[in-house]
């Protein structure tokens, strides 16, 4: 239990996938323009990143790993072919999950929602669970809490962007240009907690 | 057939007026870094050094004009429910030969860049320019746009290796240039290490880049 619990905290707050390793940032940087669709595209993300790690890793470990279906074959090579195929699937179901749900998010999200098969922290976490050869409880924690750690940042950015919109920026750096120094401030920010281990804590 | 003939013969040879502007465009003033927003990810994370950025950049000029050639050649044939489907598809089948000829043929670069070969899946500019011009164009334009954007996004990360590269650790491409150490008088820029710097250079590049050319100032 404590070290799903350090997994996710970790996964959250110190390897956050945006601040810390900067995965998934274009949809971050699209849509965090108001902070309405910035927590409706994080909660869309932390349920992909919750439901697609566990199911990547049961592929992982049951399909495509050296002798898991029959002794001598080895098919890690369609591993990225797989990953993807789930996230894509996945994304359908959260795209038809919202528009039944709540229409108005459905609208305000608009294209940013089928593109959360490409954003490159659903992938990206996928493929740290595989290099850092996590279990099943602990790919869970690690997906629910790389999930938080990009809502959590994409929130605080759009609240960010919000308030610049009546500040005096220079025009040359209107718009993405302050957006990326902001968020390399964040960067900085966050590296104050790089290193720190939860479970020296217990 | 006959009009193909004579539509060459006005553009006076391989690439005419326009093909000039797929290639052109994506190198300043529809950049797909600066832009178009796309494919952040991997120009932040490997741009830590010049070697890495080259092999980046060369992998994903490949997989955009090869990708683009393939979805424009299939277009009126998939059908539009499964075609981001599709795309994905032969993207990954692609980015997935890459990743083999890297671990075969360039291995430490392979291993530098671990996950973010994989990531090309992931970059959006792949799927953007399949999404918005592949789609709809012929095979030839469309392999063009597709080297064009990646010749766009790979002089930015290039650019944006050498800064980092040069003041985080006084070398280029592993050659020392501004001598660090006990006996070098450059105090290495340690905030050029990290890949949060990579945020503030590349919000540097886009400054200099609006500021020289006003039209791409964000007017909203």
């Amino acid at each position: 239990m404590g070290e799903t619990l350090n997994i996710f905290i970790k996964a959250a707050f110190i390897d956050n996938m945006i601040l810390a390793y900067f995965l998934g940032m274009c949809s971050y940087l699209a849509v965090s323009k108001t902070v309405k669709t910035a927590v409706g595209l994080g909660l869309a993300v932390i349920f992909v990143l919750g439901i697609t790690m566990p199911i990547n890793w049961a592929i992982n470990t049951y399909l495509l790993s050296d002798g898991a279906i029959i002794e001598g074959i080895n098919l890690t090579f369609l591993r990225l072919i797989l990953f993807i195929a789930v996230i894509a699937s996945m994304v359908q179901l959260v795209e038809m999950i919202i528009e039944k749900v709540s229409p108005a998010l459905y609208n305000s999200l608009g294209i940013f929602l089928p593109l959360i098969t490409v954003n490159c922290a659903i992938l990206g976490g996928s493929l740290f669970m595989v290099s850092r050869e996590y279990g099943f409880t602990e790919s869970v924690s690690f997906g629910l809490g790389s999930g938080v750690g990009w809502f959590l940042a994409i929130v605080a950015i759009a609240s960010i962007r919000e308030k610049l919109r009546t500040a005096d920026v220079p025009p040359a750096l209107r718009g993405l240009g302050i957006a990326f120094i902001i968020t390399g401030l964040m960067g900085i920010a966050f590296m104050s907690l790089a290193g720190l281990n939860p479970s020296d804590f217990n | 057939m006959a009009d193909t003939i004579v539509d060459s013969k006005k553009q006076g040879g391989l690439l005419g007026k326009e093909d000039m502007k797929l290639l052109k465009d994506p190198l300043h003033s529809n950049n797909p870094l600066t832009i178009q927003v796309l494919g952040i990810c991997s120009a932040l994370a490997v741009t830590g050094s010049v070697s890495k950025s080259l092999v980046m950049a060369v992998a994903l000029i490949f997989v955009c004009a090869a990708s683009s050639l393939i979805i424009s050649l299939l277009r009126n044939s998939i059908p539009s429910s499964i075609r981001m489907i599709v795309q994905l598809l032969v993207i990954a089948g692609l980015v997935q030969i890459v990743e083999i000829v890297l671990g075969a043929f360039a291995y430490t670069a392979y291993v530098e860049l671990s996950v973010f070969i994989g990531l090309i899946i992931t970059n959006c500019i792949v799927m953007g320019r399949l999404e918005a011009f592949a789609m709809g164009n012929n095979p030839k334009q469309a392999f063009l746009d597709g080297i064009g954007n990646g010749l766009g996004y790979g002089w930015i990360l290039v650019a944006m290796a050498v800064v980092r590269e040069l003041f985080g650790k006084g070398t280029f491409m592993g050659w020392t240039i501004l001598p660090t150490g006990p006996d070098g008088w450059y105090v290495a820029n340690n905030l050029m290490v990290l890949p949060a710097s990579s945020l503030f250079v590349i919000g540097i590049f886009i400054w200099i880049q609006r500021a020289v050319d006003p039209e791409l100032v964000d007017k909203s």
